[in-house]
């Protein structure tokens, strides 16, 4: 029961196998590196890497840094790895060599990792600090509120409540007051900031400006799982020019919807007599639920079931009649007799005409 | 089961009761290992389907509600019901013999914590078949695992079958700190240790302290949602911030428990292979346990975005960052390892290399994250995916894969097919950097996790149909592995002794080893003994003929975690069940305390 294995007793490995080795590895790093650099286009819709926010902007000082230390890092690891694996592999009287340590050595490589993490904290560091002395004076309240599976919006100073879709003047710093109503919603537009989680029983705050104005939307979408429909838990920030934005913020605050064509009509009255009034508020009317969406001048807004689908008729209808079938698990019960509800199909269609009329 | 049994024939006593009441740590080792291979495919299959679902925007193989439950059971089996008792499959089988002992402190509590580990396992994966999986993800947040938000039992299935875990590895962690600690052979001092063994050591004392705050969250989880507490319900005072310091204290030290033992493995690995002893032993273990002990004080690190101030930021950032150095210091070692040495690249040694890279890569970007500002963008995208595969999949699975086959003629006296074993291997390389690479870039350019859509426009759709089919090549892999294990299951065993000329201890006996280890407990000499004796033309000790005394089989493990298992399943059907489960829990431990040990 002595250890008489001695080396070499059993080497399955044929020459044939390491040829094939050294063959394809090279080969098939080079075709991956080729399908990286073309397939990896970085200014795409949600990108983090676009800068259009101050917050981002600030992630990224420290994120600059990060990333290329990170890759070089990356770099020399791979090749040393390689480099020793090739160079040391076994060789006809060739033996190894019986080090156990280099004091050295290993000073000089616990140094290097020291000295990577201290490039790494200056930047981190001072950015949390900068961070800290918290908003300007200057700048214009929002609360942001997340429910399943959407996201409410009110600027307490400017007596407006929205949902899904906010907007903003660019570069105004918005101070942001984040809640939630029942779970952890997490309130994230990556190319304008870094996400903050929406806690409830707990009341955060994150600020930016958006620097960039332009009429395409900013996405955003929950970064926390909250649920059946998270995936489906988006919204979109606008950063308009600040006349853009005063004109906005002046209809919504004045909206009185008075629906011209006789369909609208025939909607407002289906509006006002249904269960949508229990959950919804139109500014303007006596409808002034609190429980879904503030519906005033959605006529307005690009999108509807929280930034997921175009906002046309033919959604909205959809969206009525039975919301769980765009929305799994929508918390609006499905409205259309068709699906369990109290509506007809020509009463929704005329709902919707009312809805899509409130510009 | 019976070709396992087949495995260890030369043994005396076979068949199913021999296995059911089993003290013997090298089978307890194989019912453990075969057990979470097995898990392992579950959770392979669980990701399968994940991946396909996602390979087109508007995937429409499974429903929200679906998806949920296969991401947080994916998680769940991999991380509990594979990953652990993989890890815990090596220490079980090795640990008696590569001390030089003859089995562990406390054999019957062996068999118990397999016994529970299988329980709980069955418990928490048949939450499938009842339609109601977990689907909070692995990390649960509350209020979502409310009973208002969570109505249905899966999150009860959570809730037991972690407990159940928990009980297991608390057993099995005091019963190899106590077996390292005391039962070492002559002249095998702390510091001559396996680095492995070393490994298993930090990782039981990090189960014995961080299973403790997971237990207090989940009996507090219980009462909430059992009784009507609320720990975790902000409407009347609870705070659901409470769950997450509490599941993360467990959760950043489990990590840790799950990669250790895969770098304990290429610590054994490396030197073998490089024919040359470790570089910086010492550097080593002592960066194993500085990990180990800063391990502690970066769970925040994880809640980076919850809204905590400047100052908690700060020092939480600066901990994780400075983990990233004894980790360095580490690879560093093994690199140096290799360095002069004559490496012979079989199937086992190509593993533990390629850990090396692989595992690299998910600490680089771990280190990204540890910087606040900067996960700001990275928590809750797949850069997070990509890292934690990184880490778990090329880290500790392919640590694991080089365990399997290094150990595999120690554990059966045969040896795993090379050949298939080389084109395992590189589809496993391949799979895993095609499937978890462009998942950096998805993080980057806006992909958040655990959605079960997506919208085409956003540049994901490429990569992710990439990914999809990486997924395919690492089943592959699989495959050819267990086609390698059953084909090769029933060739004839003819390993020697010491086949890769290994200096560890458990090499001193067969292949595979008798049932009472070793027929001499062997005397250390040096760090390397084997190669010590060898250099000094040391021959082994002879049999002495003395009396061997090795524990009985005994029913009592299984009946407890029988009783366990009941008290397991009352919060799913009625808290009645406690009164059947109890008196057999009770009889059980009055039994295992009378039971005679000769
Ligand atoms: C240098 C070493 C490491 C550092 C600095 C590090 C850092 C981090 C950080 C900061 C996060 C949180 C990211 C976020 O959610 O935004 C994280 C997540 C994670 N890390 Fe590491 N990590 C390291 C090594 C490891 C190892 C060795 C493992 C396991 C074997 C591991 C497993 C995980 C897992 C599973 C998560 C994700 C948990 C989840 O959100 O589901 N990490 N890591
Ligand atoms: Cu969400
Ligand atoms: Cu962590």
């Amino acid at each position: 029961m002595t250890a008489t294995g001695r080396q070499g007793e059993t080497v399955h490995v044929t020459r044939k196998s390491r040829a094939f080795a050294r063959r394809w590895l090279p080969l098939c790093s080079l075709v991956f590196l080729v399908a990286l650099l073309t397939g990896c286009q970085l200014d795409t819709a949600q990108s983090t890497t676009v800068i259009a926010g101050t917050h981002n902007a600030e992630v990224w000082n420290s994120y600059r840094v990060i990333f290329w230390l990170a890759g070089l890092v990356f770099v020399v690891v791979m090749l040393l790895t390689l480099w020793i694996s090739i160079r040391f592999r076994e060789r006809p009287g060739v033996s190894a060599q019986q080090i156990h340590g280099n004091t050295k050595l290993e000073v000089l490589w616990t140094l290097i990792p020291v000295a990577i993490v201290v490039v790494m904290a200056v930047p981190t560091i001072t950015s949390i600090q900068r961070e800290a002395q918290g908003p300007p004076a200057d700048a214009i309240k929002v609360i942001a509120i997340g429910h399943q599976w959407w996201f409410e919006f009110q600027y307490p100073d400017l007596k407006i409540n929205t949902a899904n879709e906010l907007h903003i003047p660019v570069n105004k710093p918005i101070a942001f007051e984040i809640r939630s109503n029942d779970v952890i919603h997490s309130f994230w537009v990556p190319q304008l900031a870094g996400k903050i989680d929406m806690m409830p029983g707990h009341v955060n705050s994150i600020w930016f400006a958006g620097t960039v104005a332009r009429p395409e939307p900013y996405l955003g979408q929950c970064a926390e799982l909250c649920g059946l429909s998270h995936a489906n838990m988006r919204f979109r920030v606008f950063v308009d020019t600040p006349e853009d934005f005063n004109s906005w913020a002046q209809k919504v605050k004045s909206a009185t919807p008075a629906p011209s064509d006789s369909l609208a009509r025939q909607g407002q009255e289906v509006f006002q007599r249904s269960a949508c009034i229990g959950c919804h508020t139109i500014q303007g009317t006596t409808a002034a639920g609190i429980v879904g969406p503030n519906l005033t001048l959605l006529g307005q807004r690009t999108t509807i079931a929280s930034g997921t689908i175009p906002n046309t008729a033919d959604n909205l209808f959809r969206w009525i009649n039975n919301s769980a079938a765009i929305k799994p698990g929508s918390l609006m019960p499905p409205m259309g007799q068709s699906a369990g509800g109290a509506l007809s199909d020509d009463e929704i269609r005329a709902v919707s005409a009312y809805l899509l009329s409130l510009k | 089961m019976a070709t396992v049994a087949g495995t260890l024939a030369h043994q005396a006593n076979t068949g199913v009761w021999s296995w059911i009441t089993t003290v013997d740590h090298k089978r307890i080792g194989v019912l453990y290992g075969v057990t979470a291979f097995t898990f392992f495919c579950w959770g392979g299959v669980q990701a399968l389907i994940i991946r396909t679902q996602l390979a087109v925007p508007y995937g429409n193989v499974v429903d929200a509600g679906t998806y949920n439950g296969l991401f947080t059971m994916h998680a769940l089996t991999m991380i509990f019901l594979a990953i652990m008792p993989l890890g815990a499959s090596f220490f079980n089988f090795l640990t008696p013999l590569m001390i030089g002992a003859r089995d562990v402190a406390f054999p019957r509590l062996n068999a118990l914590s397999y016994w529970t580990f299988l329980a709980g396992g069955l418990v928490l994966s048949s939450s499938f078949l009842f339609g109601q999986p977990p689907r909070g993800g692995w990390f649960n947040y509350a209020p979502l695992s409310s009973t208002q938000y969570a109505p249905d039992l899966g999150i009860d299935f959570y809730v037991v079958g972690l407990l159940t875990l928990g009980v297991s590895s608390l057993m099995a962690a005091l019963n190899f700190a106590v077996t390292i600690l005391n039962l070492r052979a002559p002249g095998l001092t702390m510091m001559r240790l396996p680095v492995f063994i070393w490994m298993t050591l930090i990782i039981s004392f990090l189960l014995i302290l961080a299973l403790p705050p997971l237990t207090v969250a989940l009996i507090q989880l219980l009462f909430d949602r059992q009784f009507g507490t609320h720990f975790f319900n902000a409407a009347e005072g609870g705070d659901p911030i409470l769950w997450q310091h509490l599941f993360w204290v467990f959760g950043h030290p489990e990590v840790y428990i799950l990669i250790l033992p895969a770098m304990g493995i290429v610590s054994e690995v490396l030197p073998v292979f490089s024919r040359k002893p470790l570089f910086g032993y010492p550097a080593i273990v002592f960066s194993g346990i500085a990990i180990a002990f800063l391990g502690w004080a970066v769970w925040s690190h994880h809640m980076f975005t919850t809204g905590m101030g400047a100052v908690p930021r700060t020092i939480f950032a600066a901990n994780t960052m400075i983990i990233g150095i004894p980790t360095g210091i580490k690879i560093f070692n093994w690199l140096g390892t290799m360095y002069g040495g004559s490496i012979r690249f079989n199937v086992s040694m190509s593993y533990a290399v390629s850990f090396i890279a692989l595992f690299t890569i998910g600490g680089i970007s771990g280190v990204m994250h540890a910087s606040p500002p900067v996960d700001t963008q990275h928590q809750d995208t797949y850069f997070v995916v990509a890292h934690l595969h990184y880490v778990l999949v090329g880290g500790a699975m392919t640590g694991i894969f080089s365990g399997i086959y290094y150990w595999f003629p120690k554990m059966t006296g045969r040896f795993l097919d090379e050949k298939l074993g080389m084109v395992q291997f590189w589809l496993w390389f391949i799979g895993v950097n095609m499937t978890f690479f462009p998942m950096h870039y998805l993080g980057l350019i806006g992909m958040p996790r655990r959605i079960y859509t997506y919208d085409p426009g956003l540049n994901f759709e490429f990569w992710n149909m990439f990914e999809t089919i990486g997924s395919f090549v690492l089943a592959a892999s699989v495959l050819a592995f267990l086609w390698n294990f059953f084909t090769t299951m029933r060739k004839e065993p003819t390993a020697p002794n010491n086949p890769w000329g290994a200096p560890t201890l458990e090499w001193a006996t067969t292949s595979p080893p008798p049932e009472h280890d070793f027929d001499v407990i062997p005397t250390v000499r040096a760090r390397d003994p084997l190669w010590y004796d060898r250099d000094h033309g040391i021959e082994a000790p002879q049999p002495t003929g003395e009396h061997i005394h090795l524990p009985p089989p005994s029913y009592y493990p299984i009946l407890i975690a029988t009783g366990i298992l009941l008290l397991t399943v009352a919060p799913l059907t009625h808290l009645a069940m406690t009164v059947l489960a109890v008196p057999i829990i009770v009889y059980g431990i009055w039994g295992w305390a009378l039971e005679p040990t000769e």
